[in-house]
């Protein structure tokens, strides 16, 4: 129980700190804006208004902890590094999902009251904190990386830099799950169980495009990873804080090599005549 | 987590919390689709005024059976074709590049969303609670794309060919064909090019292309394709719209000249 205290103290110092940060090095110019913040634990709960002092420079997340810090000691938000790399502070702003340490005041009307709530992909824990475990689970389900046996003596791989800049993209996500709560599939019709999402897509093209991988994991995402259910509606393209092209770069290619497997006779026909493999494999080594 | 955590309640159709107008966009996709939708039937079920001197249009391009010095087998109606069914030879040639971009990748999320509301716009509320995506049937026959889209790069080559006929003029006092350019010319090789652009930036195209595979660089001539196909996909939307309305208007400047209502401009 002390240590619980402790910690919400900790919490509440830290946001004041980074409140005051905020003050001194945004200068002067200070305006008062109203915060509609979703209060609450699980499904029951609502939006309550604070207003707070706010100026030049400060985003979301600063307001958040301003508001914290002197309104709201128990507002409860997940945040770490403040600079969009731990993918902690993910929230709805005015009705997007959004980083809320990389959404500017200055991008946003003040005249109008700014709405925060949680992600309303996930189970509401408290306040503006989700409870994200789906995601991780739905992870497992995917099979891990498995590269070729060693290409030198000396246990190495050899690998062309192009072939890697291809997933290099994938490796940028930061796992803040924006993407899984602006997907419909999971966001309104709760399919989590069904669909792994679009983070997990680009996880999963991630391996299955990485040159040294050997797996093929086309007959799962059909399956038991549901890429059907995605119906190209591009929001997850559009939410990516790291501006990863999901729905063109990983989910559509994805498709096609399900639609290879599955839905295209003529082209199994000319693989099987060829004798090349449905996805990945060079065409040197079909040979 | 302990059970006791739940997930908020679903918002109801058209609800969300964006302030900004997020309705413009599915609206505008709605109505330039159904606008182009109408005009194409309409002009398809026509069977006249579209051909103008060199120049064809290419809702009716290839000409199959028809009277006109364009037509791949001179003759009217066929008699193969019951006669109850209405006939024009645009009838005979349209599904295919209509279903090429009803499967195409960037329309049906377009379409999805201002047709069906699957969703209205991102974030907002849905009107149906259930929900199958493109795992069952009907939508599992968008997979059959591919399939469109080598018949689509027939129809481009077909249409260059019209491009390069809309370049060669009749003299009736020479009675010999003239390089020339008109306006028509003009309209009916930026279609090409916009065509062209949408086609070949098709995703499809982009996997079976190269993106098939995962190391592209033990194949260079591939790689190049992959890349090219690629740097066309990045604005795959741009062409799909200024591909759809342009090939719309090469009709609609083809039948107005062929109506007598407007005069081709012939620029040399």
């Amino acid at each position: 129980m002390a240590a619980t205290e402790s910690l919400a103290r900790n919490v509440v110092e830290s946001g004041r700190r980074a409140a005051e940060r905020s003050d001194t090095s945004a200068g002067t110019q200070e305006r008062s804006a109203t915060f509609r913040v979703w209060r609450g634990t699980g499904s029951s709960g609502q939006f309550r208004d604070y207003q707070t002092k706010v100026s030049e420079g400060m985003v979301v997340l600063d307001a958040i902890h301003r508001i914290q810090a002197e309104d709201a000691t128990d507002l409860a938000v997940r945040w770490n590094c403040k600079a969009g790399k731990c993918g902690s502070c993910s929230a709805e702003i005015n009705g997007m999902p959004r980083l809320m340490c990389m959404t500017r005041l200055s991008e946003l009307d003040l005249d109008k009251a700014v709405t925060v709530e949680p992600m309303r992909a996930f189970p509401v824990v408290k306040d503006l904190v989700t409870d994200v475990s789906s995601n991780f689970r739905a992870k497992k389900r995917i099979r891990k990386f498995t590269p070729r046996p060693p290409d030198a003596p000396d246990g190495t791989w050899r690998m062309a830099q192009s072939d890697a800049d291809r997933v290099q993209e994938f490796r940028k996500c930061i796992e803040c799950f924006l993407c899984q709560d602006v997907c419909h599939v999971l966001r309104d019709h709760h399919l989590h169980e069904q669909f792994v999402g679009p983070r997990l897509l680009v996880h999963a093209a991630q391996l299955e495009m990485h040159p040294l991988d050997i797996l093929d994991r086309t007959n799962e995402l059909k399956e038991s990873h549901g890429i059907g259910y995605c119906n190209i509606t591009k929001c997850c393209t559009k939410v990516c804080p790291e501006h990863i092209t999901i729905t063109d770069n990983a989910i559509i290619p994805l498709k096609e090599r399900v639609v290879d497997q599955h839905y295209d006779p003529l082209g199994k026909l000319v693989r099987l005549l060829r004798g090349r493999r449905s996805a990945g494999t060079p065409p040197e080594e079909a040979q | 987590m302990s059970s006791e955590v739940v997930q908020l309640t679903r918002r109801g159709f058209g609800k969300t919390m964006r302030p900004d107008a997020w309705w413009v966009q599915p609206l505008v996709v709605f109505i330039v689709l159904a606008a182009f939708l109408v005009y194409a039937t309409w002009a398809a079920f026509q069977n006249k005024y579209y051909a103008f001197g060199n120049y064809l249009s290419p809702f009716y391009s290839p000409l199959l059976f028809s009277d006109s010095p364009h037509a791949w087998i001179h003759g009217g109606r066929p008699s193969w074709i019951p006669w109850f069914l209405p006939f024009s030879p645009a009838l005979l040639i349209l599904p295919f590049p209509a279903g090429f971009r009803l499967t195409c990748y960037y329309y049906r999320g377009a379409y999805y969303k201002s047709f069906w509301a699957d969703p209205l716009n991102c974030t907002v509320g849905e009107p149906r609670h259930g929900y199958r995506g493109e795992r069952s049937w009907p939508l599992l026959i968008q997979n059959i794309h591919r399939y469109f889209l080598y018949i689509a790069v027939i129809f481009l080559v077909i249409l260059s060919t019209d491009a390069y006929k809309a370049m060669w003029f009749f003299d009736r006092n020479t009675g010999r064909q003239n390089f020339g350019v008109g306006l028509g010319t003009v309209i009916l090789v930026v279609n090409v090019v916009l065509l062209g652009g949408y086609t070949l930036g098709c995703h499809s195209l982009r996997h079976l292309v190269g993106g098939y595979i995962d190391q592209l660089s033990r194949a260079p001539v591939r790689k190049k394709t992959y890349d090219c196909v690629s740097c066309l996909n990045r604005g795959h939307m741009r062409w799909a719209w200024l591909s759809l309305v342009w090939v719309a208007l090469s009709d609609l400047f083809i039948r107005l000249c062929a109506m007598g209502i407007w005069h081709d401009v012939r620029l040399f």
